[in-house]
C-alpha cells in the first residue's frame, strides 16, 4: 500500500481541503448539492413537527398567501397546486400535506428576481389540509386549504 | 439515466415563464408490489434551475411530489435566445440535466 496516497486520502477528508478543491474547480458545486436535503424536516409526521423542523414554529396565518387547488381531487396521485405569496421578500415556499405519511412535500427557494409563485403536482393519501409555509424577511407565515380526495395516491 | 425533461421557457412581458415536465417514477417507499414486498423509495430530492450562471429556483422534494413531476414558475432577467438549465438529483444519486432556449413571447 502506498503511504503517500493514504495520507492524501486522510487529508482530503478535512473540509479545508474540500473547500480548496471546490475553489480550484475540481469539485463542481452540483456534486455537493445532493447533501442539502433537510432529512429531519422531510421525516416529520405532523404540521407542528414540520414547522419546528423548518424553524417556523412561530409562523402566523396570512391572507397574503394564496393556494390554488381543486376543492375535490378525484385522483390523489396527481393534485395540481399553485402557491403565490404577496408578502414582500418571500425567500422560501414550502408545501405541507397534513395527513400524508410524511407531512413535508416540497421546499422551494425563491431567489430575488424570481416570482414568489410556484405550480406543481402533489400526491395525497386522503382528504387533508394543505399548508403553504412562506419565509419572508426572516419571518414565517402560512395559509391552509382543505382538499377532499376521493381516491388516495399513496397506498395504491 | 432517465428520459430527457420537457422544458418550455418563453417570454411573458419582462419575465420568463418556465414549465418543465420531468420523467421520474417518484416511488414513495409506501407501496407494496404483487408479492407484498415494499417497493423502495426512489424520488427526486433536489432540483436546481439556473440562467446565466445564476440560480433562479432551487427546491428540495419529498416523496409526495407526483410521478413525472411538473413545475411552473417565472423569473426576471432572461432574454429570448438565452438558455435555462434544469438539473435534478434523486435519492439513489441518479441525476439529469437538460437545457432549453428561451423563446420570444
Amino acid at each position: 500500500m502506498n503511504e503517500k496516497r493514504r495520507e492524501l486520502l486522510k487529508a482530503a477528508s478535512g473540509s479545508g481541503v474540500l473547500a480548496l478543491a471546490a475553489a480550484a474547480g475540481l469539485i463542481k458545486p452540483g456534486d455537493a448539492f445532493a447533501q442539502q436535503w433537510n432529512k429531519a424536516a422531510f421525516d416529520t409526521k405532523s404540521f407542528a413537527a414540520t414547522l419546528k423542523a423548518l424553524g417556523a414554529s412561530g409562523s402566523t396565518e396570512s391572507a397574503q398567501i394564496q393556494i390554488t387547488a381543486p376543492d375535490i381531487a378525484e385522483n390523489g396521485a396527481v393534485v395540481p397546486i399553485t402557491i403565490e405569496s404577496a408578502i414582500p421578500k418571500t425567500d422560501t415556499i414550502a408545501i405541507l400535506i397534513e395527513k400524508n405519511p410524511n407531512t413535508l412535500s416540497a421546499d422551494f427557494d425563491i431567489p430575488a428576481g424570481t416570482d414568489p409563485f410556484i405550480t406543481t403536482r402533489i400526491k395525497m393519501a386522503e382528504t387533508s389540509n394543505i399548508y403553504a409555509v412562506v419565509k419572508a424577511d426572516g419571518k414565517y407565515y402560512h395559509a391552509a386549504k382543505e382538499i377532499k380526495v376521493t381516491l388516495g395516491g399513496c397506498g395504491g | 439515466m432517465a428520459d430527457p425533461m420537457r422544458i418550455r421557457a418563453s417570454m411573458s412581458g419582462d419575465k420568463v415563464e418556465v414549465r418543465v415536465l420531468m420523467s421520474h417514477e417518484m416511488e414513495t417507499g409506501q407501496r407494496k408490489d404483487a408479492s407484498g414486498a415494499v417497493v423502495p423509495a426512489h424520488f427526486i430530492q433536489n432540483v436546481t434551475v439556473t440562467h446565466g450562471g445564476k440560480t433562479v429556483l432551487s427546491a428540495q422534494w419529498g416523496t409526495s411530489i407526483s410521478k413525472n413531476p411538473f413545475m411552473h414558475f417565472r423569473f426576471k432577467g432572461g432574454k429570448p435566445g438565452e438558455k435555462v438549465t434544469i438539473s435534478w438529483v434523486d435519492n439513489k444519486g441518479d441525476r439529469r440535466s437538460d437545457e432549453a432556449v428561451i423563446s420570444g413571447g
